[in-house]
């Protein structure tokens, strides 16, 4: 471990702003789509639809002005940091895990949040918002990188439980993978808040294809294409059909079901097709700070 | 069409409402969630307070504990109603509740008792609880700590909503219109 400024305290400290910021402030990209959405209902003559929309864009004004949670759900934690390789040095990250989560149960018992971390059998709230595998924590290092960025998601149940993988057969091709997400919306219906961002993982191993999915539905900002254009197409075909569906912002009707659809990619094997569906509610809740070697801290929105 | 109605219903109100109109609450309604309702029908212990012609929302409140033992609201919200459908018979035929707020709908036997006792479901905007914290005034009494935060709420409202009739007491029910539309459209592009 290099010397200089003690990091730690400063990842800890930003962990927990970052979770309380992301409940509070809706990010940008979201906002505008989120606009354009209400649009289009008041085009279509949607009366239901135009009201739903409208009631959202005005509950995100009232939580900016009253400096209050957008929504009740404070999820649960799930945080993805990019370490550079270089400020990595200067890191014991052994540690890093346990200062996100000392940041998030900060969060938690100072705001205070709502803790929703219970067991999975006694179903006993831990409190904190912490616990056995909790918060997420994910790392990925960026070589040459000087920068910690730590990204925060407050993952919501409504959505989160509209989660699905299938491992569908090589034969049954794009047709399949089409088909299942656009079942997938369907099935999920009013339930996940919409309208919704799909995150759809595809290839890899099961637990990949469900990993891929999470990153796309909750970190991507909307707007962002894949690279590879074949995926990018896809994202456009599939936005385009969900909407058709009608199923409309909180499942009332309307042509605004989904705001993006985001895939990532894996290669796979050559007997596995697998897709994952992810769901992200209307909120698009996530937020970002990059910390460098001095220690300072750069909120992006 | 728009209706401003006091809470608790009265049953010819409910009666008027149809899918689609609009819905703003002044009065008292009462919050509860899976645990409150595990309570209620699998532990069989009755509510403590009268729930005849009552609002349920269904909601966990994030609230903070004053010194005097009240607690101060910090942030309402609606959670999803389709995990809870199994108690709103019962709700409706051995309490009396006639209206249930949420999100997300009902599955089958709770618009069923909607008609068969003339209830109706009202949808709120999910996700959209800066807004509804300001439209519950006060949390006017609690019961069942010991389930924090799914107790038993008491909240005083003031034009809560609009919230959207989305199952009414004749057989209404908006989300099953969109999902049988949804499907007829999903068949008709060719998979």
């Amino acid at each position: 471990m290099r010397r200089g400024v003690d990091l730690h305290p400063i990842i800890e400290q930003t962990a927990r702003d970052l979770y309380i910021r992301a409940l509070k402030t809706i990010p940008d990209d979201v906002r505008r789509a989120l606009a354009r959405g209400l649009d289009a209902e008041v085009r279509a003559g949607e009366e239901t639809a135009r009201q739903v929309m409208f009631t959202i864009v005005e509950n995100i004004q009232v939580a900016e002005t009253e400096d209050t949670l957008v929504c009740q759900d404070t999820g649960l934690p799930v945080y993805k940091l990019r370490i550079g390789s270089r400020i990595a040095q200067s890191l014991d990250l052994s540690q890093v895990v346990a200062s996100v989560r000392r940041g998030a149960e900060r969060a938690t018992a100072e705001y205070p949040l709502r803790s929703n971390t219970v067991h999975p059998l006694t179903r006993r709230n831990t409190g904190t918002n912490s616990g056995e595998g909790m918060p997420v924590v994910k790392l990925e290092f960026v070589p040459g990188g000087e920068t910690i960025e730590i990204n925060m998601a407050p993952k919501g149940s409504g959505s989160e439980n509209m989660s699905f993988l299938r491992m569908l057969n090589p034969s049954e091709g794009l047709a399949g993978i089409k088909r299942f997400v656009l079942e997938c919306v369907l099935e999920s219906g009013a339930r996940p808040c919409p309208p919704v961002i799909v995150g759809v993982g595809l290839g890899g191993t099961s637990d990949v294809a469900m990993t891929l999915a999470k990153e796309a539905g909750s970190f991507r900002r909307i707007g962002s294409v894949n690279a590879d254009p074949a995926v990018a197409e896809l994202e456009r075909w599939l936005l385009q059909r969900i909407n058709e569906l009608g199923i409309g912002p909180q499942g009332l009707g309307g042509v605004t079901t989904a705001l993006a659809v985001h895939i990532e990619w894996a290669h796979t094997h050559i007997s596995h097709n697998p897709v994952a569906v992810n769901m992200q509610c209307w909120r698009g809740e996530r937020a970002t700070a990059v910390i460098d070697a001095a220690g300072s801290v750069r909120y992006a929105s | 069409m728009h209706h401003d109605l006091a809470a608790p219903l009265a049953q010819d109100a409910v009666a008027r409402l149809r899918v689609r109109d609009t819905v703003s609450l002044t009065g008292r309604i009462f919050g509860i969630r899976d645990a409150t309702q595990i309570r209620i029908f699998d532990e069989g212990v009755p509510p403590p307070v009268d729930l005849t012609g009552a609002v349920c929302l269904h909601t966990a409140p994030g609230v903070r504990r004053r010194p005097d033992g009240s607690y101060e609201k910090l942030s309402i919200g609606t959670t999803t109603s389709t995990r809870m459908d199994r108690f709103v018979p019962g709700l409706l035929d051995r309490y009396g509740v006639r209206a249930v707020v949420g999100k997300g709908g009902l599955l089958a036997p709770g618009v069923a008792a909607m008609r068969e006792h003339g209830g109706v479901y009202l949808a709120i905007t999910g996700g959209a609880a800066a807004l509804e914290t300001l439209q519950i005034e006060e949390i006017e009494q609690v019961w069942w700590e010991d389930l924090m935060p799914e107790c038993l709420w008491q909240f005083r409202v003031r034009a809560f909503g609009p919230l959207i009739v989305a199952v009414d007491a004749h057989g209404g029910n908006l989300y099953a219109d969109v999902t049988v539309r949804a499907r007829e459209r999903l068949s008709g592009m060719g998979f």
